[in-house]
């Protein structure tokens, strides 16, 4: 009892030593085993597939945003691309949010896409300073029917330093003002020309309980088209290619207190109603708002045409989703003709790859060709191509088609989205600003005074 | 001669290893590489350029860190305010034994089952101020236009609130589990000397939770340091820098901006504050000698 009370395990210890030692040799062993095995497996599987080469060839990765509009041509021409290509191209989408961070570890890393889609100008540039970005100058040289295809306004995103490091793969998207025209009609009223149309329309529909403009204010981009469009209408494409530049006293500039003022007094006057800033544009709630006649205007890229002709089939098919240009200011200085928005998005091949060859290859054979731009026409896009508006006859968006060639032809200027022209860095302090501003939380004097400390 | 024998018996000290390895390569070296990246300017391309103390200066002139540190002291008191008296007291009576109770409890846990990001997005969807219950239901509550997570004050409530929508079944768990440990004895002597229900909550339940309301609070106040997904889902720090706490903060900076030394920096500063908090929450609550409170029992 007593010896039990002091040491009561001593039995169990002592039976357990001559089992332990042998049952701790056997455990070492499986380990051991399982170790090894595990490092055997690991080595096969590498010795099977490096990077890049899957069971039955080599395979170059494509990367690209998830969209209804362009994924399906994206992977139709991988597909006929890859029935005669030894080397296949695979395709892999991620979300747009998600996408740029994505990109930016992947292309720190090893396992770099060697196709990767991006917007051209300050989301591209980084990726080439730091050399993991293949120029297309040779390729380009070779294939001057290519080279020649493409718009120039629209390949000069894509360009940096002289080098063209991207080639545009879908329709040029200007920033176009939309209008639900069963709206307009129910209260006689005409799309805004001016900037005081747009005042006093935004006055009637407020009166009707009609939004006037639809703005999803979760998403400060959207904001920024806004400001892009009223700053070149206040003081010409100037006032922005000097803060693009660098000039970050620029931001100072009385055009640019002008127009972030005139934002500000259309949020404050009610002109996107008193919500705006919980609407959101991804879960379709602003283009079902616009679709329905709660909204009688919406403020979008070219893209929100596809968009409505996909998610509001009935909306779309009744003939009332009218569009036009952004109003003129009357004492402006900027050219009314000027359109702000993404001259395109892009692929860049990634530099130093095992299948920049391939990867190459597949663009310069697929982006100008007749079967890629016909499948782009005919979702609704214009394609950054010369002379394209010869393939819109015959189209059911015919209208639309040449509406955006036209704006674009004649435009003189094409100031690119600031949040994808400026560095990662400040467009994030932009958008987190602008939304400050959108709310009233700063005045325009405060909005500069960030803007200038950011870098 | 047995203490021999115990020593030899006792475990090693490569049997930590294995523990010691796993929080060398997972816990010390990252926080040593943050410290370094702190110190450097990195885009997370290329390599890391040493700029000495220039991120920490630029910490003193960033208006938006101090706010998100005020923004993230706030939601914690919110969420503290709110979880504990209502784990509490849906705890206390969910531990009765009675059938209608037990059946109603597994209600309530529902939400304990669920992902973070799967009650962000529900939620997203019915505060959506056109489409969603906030536009049906926002009147009642004096916000006719449903414009929940797009007003700044209107965003951090919002934001708590679904935060003690999906922690409060946890905790209430922990407080039915404590209040069943109870002896039922010190009821039936509080009975005696003629205690009713309140005066029993107050004098008997309450202080044998003291334990409980201090380990929930502790898991309330460390969690709420880490509160990231649901509000990066439901405004993304917005509008403007409204719900932008301290985590999210660093995101941006990090993987929106690609500044990683200056989020590297705030990093650091995250560390440091959840190792105060728990060191200062340890010292004042007497969590570490924490002990029986059943005198005699």
């Amino acid at each position: 009892m007593h010896r039990n009370a002091v040491f009561p395990n001593r039995a169990r210890h002592e039976r357990a030593g001559w089992c332990g030692v042998r049952r701790r040799v056997w455990t070492r062993r499986a380990v051991a085993c399982l170790f090894v095995a595990a490092l055997l497996g690991l080595t096969a599987a590498c010795a099977l597939f490096p990077s890049g080469i899957g069971p039955g060839g080599r395979v170059f990765q494509v990367w690209a945003l998830q969209d209804p509009q362009n994924q399906p041509i994206i992977q139709a021409a991988l597909d006929s691309f890859n029935k005669t290509s030894t080397t296949k191209g695979s395709l892999t989408v991620y979300l747009n949010d998600a996408y740029k961070q994505k990109l930016q570890v992947s292309m720190g890393s090893p396992n770099a896409p060697d196709i990767f889609f991006n917007w051209g100008g300050g989301n591209l540039a980084p990726y080439v300073k730091a050399g993991r970005v293949a120029t297309l100058d040779d390729a380009l040289s070779e294939n001057p029917s290519v080279k020649n295809a493409f718009l120039d306004s629209v390949m000069k995103t894509a360009r940096i330093g002289g080098h063209q490091y991207g080639l545009p793969i879908n329709g040029i998207q200007p920033v176009i003002l939309y209008y639900n025209k069963a709206v307009f009609a129910k209260y006689h009223q005409q799309p805004p020309r001016t900037w005081d149309d747009l005042m006093t329309l935004v006055d009637a529909f407020k009166t009707h309980g009609v939004i006037p403009l639809v703005l999803p204010g979760t998403q400060a981009w959207t904001e920024l088209m806004y400001l892009e469009y009223l700053l070149d209408r206040v003081g010409g494409p100037g006032k922005f290619e000097a803060i693009a530049g660098g000039n970050t006293s620029a931001w100072h500039d009385p055009a640019m207190l002008r127009a972030l003022q005139l934002c500000q007094d259309l949020a404050k006057r009610g002109g996107f109603g008193t919500n705006f800033a919980s609407i959101n544009y991804d879960n379709t709630g602003a283009s079902a708002l616009f679709a329905q006649g709660k909204a009688a205007m919406f403020l979008m890229g070219s893209w929100e045409y596809t968009n409505q002709a996909q998610r509001q089939p009935d909306f779309f098919k009744s003939g009332n989703l009218g569009f036009t240009t952004f109003p003129t200011l009357t004492d402006g200085a900027g050219n009314p003709k000027d359109i702000v928005g993404n001259p395109s998005n892009y692929f860049s091949v990634r530099a130093g790859g095992r299948n920049t060859q391939a990867a190459t290859t597949f663009l310069i054979k697929t982006l100008k060709s007749d079967a890629y731009v016909t499948s782009l026409v005919s979702s609704g896009q214009v394609p950054a191509i010369k002379g394209v508006n010869a393939k819109f006859a015959g189209s059911p968006n015919a209208n639309f088609l040449n509406f955006t060639y036209d704006m674009a032809n004649k435009a003189p200027a094409f100031t690119q989205s600031w949040d994808q022209a400026l560095s990662p860095s400040v467009a994030s302090e932009l958008l987190t600003n602008l939304q400050k501003l959108f709310l009233s939380d700063i005045t325009p004097q405060q909005f500069v005074d960030a803007m200038e400390k950011a870098q | 001669m047995t203490t021999s024998a115990d020593r030899r018996q006792r475990p090693g000290l490569a049997w930590a290893a294995p523990a010691a390895l796993f929080f060398l390569v997972f816990g010390i070296v990252p926080i040593a590489a943050v410290v370094y990246l702190s110190l450097t300017r990195w885009d997370g391309l290329g390599t890391p350029q040493w700029i000495g103390l220039n991120n920490w200066r630029a910490l003193a002139n960033d208006a938006d860190a101090l706010h998100s540190i005020r923004i993230t002291l706030l939601l914690t008191l919110l969420c503290w305010m709110i979880q504990t008296p209502l784990s509490m007291m849906i705890g206390v009576w969910a531990a009765g034994p009675q059938r209608n109770r037990a059946i109603l409890s597994t209600l309530f846990f529902l939400p304990l089952l669920l992902s973070t990001a799967a009650i962000a997005l529900v939620w997203l969807a019915l505060l959506d101020p056109n489409f969603g219950l906030a536009h049906n239901l926002g009147g009642l509550v004096g916000v006719p236009d449903g414009n929940f997570l797009g007003d700044p004050h209107r965003a951090l409530l919002s934001v708590a609130f679904v935060i003690t929508w999906q922690f409060v079944p946890f905790h209430t768990l922990i407080y039915q589990a404590a209040t069943r440990q109870i002896p039922h004895t010190l009821y039936e002597s509080a009975a005696l000397d003629g205690a009713a229900t309140v005066r029993q909550f107050f004098s008997v339940t309450l202080p044998q939770l003291r334990n409980t309301v201090i380990a929930s609070s502790v898991l309330i106040v460390v969690g709420s340091l880490t509160y990231f997904e649901s509000i990066l889902l439901l405004t993304n720090g917005g509008p403007g820098t409204a719900t932008r706490v301290l985590p999210l903060h660093m995101y941006i900076k990090g993987f929106v901006g690609f500044d990683m030394g200056y989020a590297s920096v705030l990093a650091v500063l995250l560390v440091l504050i959840g190792t105060l908090l728990s060191v200062l929450i340890v010292r004042t609550t007497g969590y570490h000698r924490m002990g029986s409170q059943r005198e005699g029992l």
